[in-house]
C-alpha cells in the first residue's frame, strides 16, 4: 500500500478533506460551486434524485458536459463510471478526470466484480456501507472510500447508519487480540493484511468521506462528527431553492462542524433544501445502497 | 512553542502528524491545566491567531480556503500575521502567500515575493514525486536522507523577488523558497514521514523568539 504512486492517488484526497465535493450538471453549476468553495466538484449527466425519478439506464456522462466542466473551474474534477465497467474508468482516465467515483448510483455493469483499480494512474474513490464493503474496495485499489448513503433522498439516515457502522468496526478490531483479527477478516470478507493494518492504526488507510442523502449544513456537520473526514453533497444542492447560499452554508458548516455558534449562522436564511424521500419508504428494489458486492 | 495550522479545508491534519512527530501536542482546551512542553492549535477564525508563535498554511484548495477566509474576514488578519510571525506554506498555503497568483488571478496574502502560476504542472494524472536539489547549507550530503517531494496537482514558482532565498529546485526551478520569516513549499513534506522541513520551520519559529543566537533555519 505504501507505494508512490498510491501515496500521490490518497495524496489528492488529502487535499480534500475538510472540504465539499459537490455534484455539477452543467458549466455554470460548476462556477456556482467553486464561488460557494467546493473543493471539487462531481461531473454528472443527471443528478442521482434525477436518477431515481426518471428511471432508465444511468451511464459514464456525455464526454462533452464533463470537458465543459472541466474548463469551467480550477478545482478537481471527478465523474462516475458503472460498478466493473473499466472501459468507461479507462475513457475518464484518457479525458483527464481528477478522481473516479466507482458508483453504485450508475446502473451497474458487472454483477460480480468491480474494476481493477491497481491497474490505473487516475485515482477512484468507492462507496461502503460498513467495514468489511471499505476493506474489499481498498483491496481493489480505491484511494478514497465514502459512505453510500441512499443517493439522491436528500435523507441522512442511511450516511449516518454506514459511517456509524463504519467506525464502530474500526474501534472493535482496535481491541481485538491478534489470534481474534483472522477470523474476523474472514466475517468481514476483506484481506487479512488490510484488517490489521485497521486494527493497528484504528482508522481506514484511506480517507473516509460521507455521501448519500447529505442535504443540510446541519445534515454535513452531524456526519463530520460522526468521523467523516470530508463531505459529498449530490441532490442536495442543486435541488434546492437558493444552490448558491446551501452550497456556501454547507462548506462553511463542514469547517466549523465542531461550533454551534457557527452552524446557527449557517442555518439562517437558506430557503427550502430539497423535499426529498424518505429512505425508509423505498422498496429494497428501489434502493441504490445493495448495488456493489 | 506554540504552533497554529490553518484549519478550514485541506491536509490539516497530515501537519499536525509533522508536528506530533516533533513532539509538540495539541493545544490543551480552555478551561484545563495547561501541560509542559510545545503545543500546536488549530485556527479556524480570527481569534485563534493570539499567543501563536508560528503557523502553518496546509495544501488543500486555495480557492475554498480563500473563500472561507474571505467570508470570515479573516483575510487581513492572517496578513497582519503574517507580516511579524513566522508562517510555512505547502502548496495551496505557498498560493496563500504569494505576491502574485496567475491562471487564474486570485487574491493572496501577499507577504512573499514571487509569482505562483496555479495547477501549473496539469491535472491529478499529472502528480508526481521527485527528489530534488536541496540547498547545500540547508541538508549537506552527509545529513540523512532528504526529504521525497510529493507534488500534487502543484502550483509552479514563475519568479522570485530579489530578497527571496531559493533552499530547494526541481529541474532549476524553485520549489522551496524562504524570505525572512516566511518560509514556502509547492510539494507536500507533510505526505511523507521525513520531518526535516517542519524541523526547519520550528528552527525558524524558535529564532524568531531568541533573536541573535544564531543563523535562522539552519538545521540541527
Amino acid at each position: 500500500m505504501e507505494n508512490q504512486e498510491f501515496q500521490l492517488k490518497t495524496g489528492l484526497a488529502e487535499m480534500l478533506k475538510g472540504g465539499v465535493i459537490m455534484d455539477v450538471t452543467d458549466a455554470e453549476q460548476a462556477r456556482i460551486a467553486e464561488q460557494s468553495g467546493a473543493c471539487a466538484v462531481m461531473a454528472l449527466e443527471r443528478v442521482p434524485a434525477d436518477i431515481r425519478r426518471e428511471g432508465g439506464v444511468a451511464r459514464m456522462a456525455s464526454i462533452r458536459k464533463i470537458r465543459e466542466i472541466m474548463r469551467a473551474v480550477t478545482i478537481p474534477v471527478m465523474a462516475k463510471c458503472r460498478i466493473g465497467h473499466f472501459t468507461e474508468a479507462r475513457i475518464l482516465e484518457a479525458l483527464g478526470v481528477d478522481y473516479i467515483d466507482e458508483s453504485e448510483v450508475l446502473t451497474p455493469a458487472d454483477e460480480a466484480y468491480h474494476v481493477d483499480k491497481h491497474a490505473f494512474k487516475v485515482p477512484f474513490v468507492c462507496g461502503a456501507r460498513n467495514l468489511g464493503e471499505a476493506l474489499r474496495r481498498i483491496a481493489e485499489g480505491a484511494a478514497m472510500i465514502r459512505t453510500k448513503g441512499e443517493a439522491g433522498t436528500g435523507d441522512v439516515v442511511h450516511a449516518v447508519r454506514h459511517m456509524r457502522a463504519i467506525m464502530a468496526e474500526i474501534r472493535q478490531l482496535s481491541v481485538l487480540p491478534a489470534e481474534e483479527l483472522y477470523g474476523h477478516a474472514k466475517q468481514l470478507q476483506a484481506p487479512l493484511p488490510l484488517v490489521q493494518q485497521v486494527a493497528r492504526a484504528g482508522k481506514l488507510p484511506v480517507p473516509n468521506f460521507s455521501a448519500g442523502g447529505i442535504a443540510t449544513p446541519a445534515d454535513a456537520a452531524l456526519v463530520m462528527q460522526l468521523g467523516a473526514e470530508a463531505v459529498f453533497v449530490g441532490s442536495g444542492i442543486f435541488k434546492s431553492d437558493d444552490p448558491a447560499a446551501r452550497a456556501h452554508a454547507i462548506v462553511r458548516a463542514t469547517t466549523h462542524y465542531q461550533n454551534p455558534d457557527v452552524l446557527l449562522e449557517c442555518c439562517e436564511d437558506l430557503g427550502e433544501a430539497m423535499r426529498g424521500t424518505e429512505a425508509a419508504a423505498l422498496k429494497p428494489e428501489e434502493q441504490l445502497q445493495s448495488r456493489g458486492w | 512553542m506554540r504552533i497554529g495550522i490553518l484549519a478550514l479545508q485541506g491536509d490539516f491534519a497530515a501537519h499536525a502528524r509533522m508536528l506530533e512527530r516533533l513532539g509538540l501536542r495539541l493545544d490543551p482546551r480552555a478551561g484545563q491545566a495547561p501541560s509542559p512542553g510545545d503545543h500546536y492549535a488549530w485556527v479556524r477564525q480570527g481569534e485563534d491567531l493570539q499567543g501563536l508563535d508560528g503557523l502553518i498554511l496546509p495544501g488543500g484548495e486555495s480557492t475554498t480556503q480563500l473563500h472561507l477566509l474571505r467570508r470570515q474576514n479573516m483575510t487581513d488578519q492572517l496578513r497582519e500575521y503574517a507580516a511579524s510571525h513566522c508562517v510555512f506554506g505547502t502548496c495551496a498555503g505557498a498560493i496563500l502567500q504569494a505576491m502574485r497568483v496567475i491562471h487564474p488571478r486570485q487574491e493572496s496574502l501577499g507577504t512573499l515575493d514571487i509569482e505562483i502560476e496555479r495547477n501549473a504542472y496539469g491535472r491529478q494524472i499529472d502528480s508526481f514525486a521527485a527528489s530534488g536539489q536541496w540547498r547545500e547549507k540547508l541538508l549537506p550530503p552527509s545529513a540523512a536522507p532528504a526529504p521525497e517531494m510529493i507534488f500534487i496537482r502543484a502550483p509552479r514558482i514563475l519568479t522570485c523577488g530579489p530578497e527571496v532565498e531559493v533552499l530547494a529546485r526541481l529541474d532549476q526551478e524553485p520549489v522551496l523558497v524562504r524570505q525572512g520569516r516566511q518560509l514556502a513549499a509547492t510539494f507536500h513534506p507533510e505526505l511523507t514521514t521525513n520531518p526535516r522541513l517542519h524541523q526547519l520551520f520550528l528552527n525558524m519559529v524558535h529564532d524568531s523568539l531568541n533573536p541573535g543566537r544564531r543563523e535562522a533555519g539552519l538545521l540541527a
